[in-house]
């Protein structure tokens, strides 16, 4: 497994963005094109510097939302109202714009084939991209492997309109290996018969693996959310070293 | 300071400890000097601010690793763990 060994030392590039297309109202995703990649793991993170013209520096961190096998790095980037960089990165840059990154980065909120399952994983807003390149990877697989390997996803976003990625999350939950939820916060469109409400422990009591089932859990997304639904799969008795957490701070 | 409900993890450290360590730090266990609680570095609470680095244990919310740059110096004080246990690579 890799542990430490790093191919390639963590420099800051500039990266070509090759593609830019729009994911929700809030939600932008960029290809870039990043020369002298090694490539990624799933759950792993760019960082991305923003140098303005008198020298002034901002840099965020930004989930890899496409799949390990794919030769660009995508990146899924919500727009904060009054924030300094996702508003530039969402709203100014332009395929053909250069992008400063340095990457990948991570090594515990990782996860391949190689690592198992039953795969449990749990997002809130935009912590679906770093859950959204390990459901690309796993979608990669041999039937074998995905036959082995079951995954359940529970994704909770304030409205319908807000969930990143639907429609391909919805076909990829078409497949009998995996289970695609959602729940819905703050609105439902007409006619919703699905959870209404925040993650909680009942929420996870029907939907989970059960304990005995060993799952792996991966937890992403505002920090309240992925602490309580954290905390409370080690309530209901998973082991919390198979519960890895990935906080993202202030909600979107 | 961020407030608590906004903190990070380990994992929002990586890439500046990176610079620091010269070895991707999420995937080494550290045990605090505090509680013995033994953890990955990805599952330690961060709380930066900009001027450097905060590690905290998540059980008893010790500062296990501090992390700060002067002009001279990356100043690197890690007196809140007892034991650092770094995975080797696949020999």
């Amino acid at each position: 497994m890799a542990g430490t060994a790093i191919p390639g030392r963590l420099t800051w590039q500039v990266a070509t963005v090759v593609e830019a297309r729009d994911e929700t109202p809030r939600a932008r995703t960029l290809v870039l094109d990043v020369p002298e990649w090694p490539g990624h793991r799933a759950g792993q993170h760019v960082d991305v510097r923003l140098v303005a013209d008198d020298g002034y520096q901002a840099q965020r961190s930004y989930s890899i939302a496409s799949a390990p096998q794919d030769a660009h790095v995508a990146l899924t980037i919500e727009r904060i109202a009054n924030a300094e960089v996702s508003p530039y990165l969402c709203d100014v840059l332009r395929v053909g714009d250069g992008l400063e990154v340095r990457g990948p980065i991570g090594g515990y909120f990782v996860w391949d084939v190689a690592i198992g399952g039953p795969l449990m994983l749990i997002a809130g807003g935009s912590g679906i991209v770093p859950l959204m390149a390990m459901l690309r990877h796993h979608a990669r697989a041999t039937d074998a492997v995905r036959e082995r390997i079951p995954v359940r996803l529970l994704y909770s976003a304030r409205t319908w309109e807000n969930l990143i990625y639907r429609d391909e999350l919805e076909r990829l939950g078409e497949s009998t290996q995996v289970t695609v939820t959602f729940a819905l916060t703050r609105q439902a469109p007409p006619g919703w018969i699905g959870y209404r409400r925040r993650i909680d422990r009942a929420m996870l009591e029907e939907l989970g693996w059960p304990t005995s089932d060993l799952p792996r859990a991966y937890v992403c997304g505002p920090t309240p959310l992925v602490e309580s639904v954290s905390a409370l799969l080690v309530e209901l008795g998973h082991d919390p070293s198979r519960v890895r957490t990935e906080r993202f701070g202030a909600t979107g | 300071m961020q407030p608590e409900e906004l903190r990070l993890d380990g994992n929002a450290a990586a890439g500046t400890l990176r610079e620091v360590f010269a070895a991707e730090v999420t995937v080494m266990l550290a045990t605090c000097a505090g509680c013995g609680a033994e953890r990955p570095m990805g599952a330690l609470l961060e709380y930066g601010d900009g001027m450097g680095v905060i590690l905290r244990c998540p059980g008893c919310d010790r500062a296990m690793l501090r992390v700060a740059r002067t002009p001279e110096f990356v100043r690197v004080d890690a007196s809140g763990m007892s034991l650092l246990a770094i995975p080797r690579a696949a020999e």
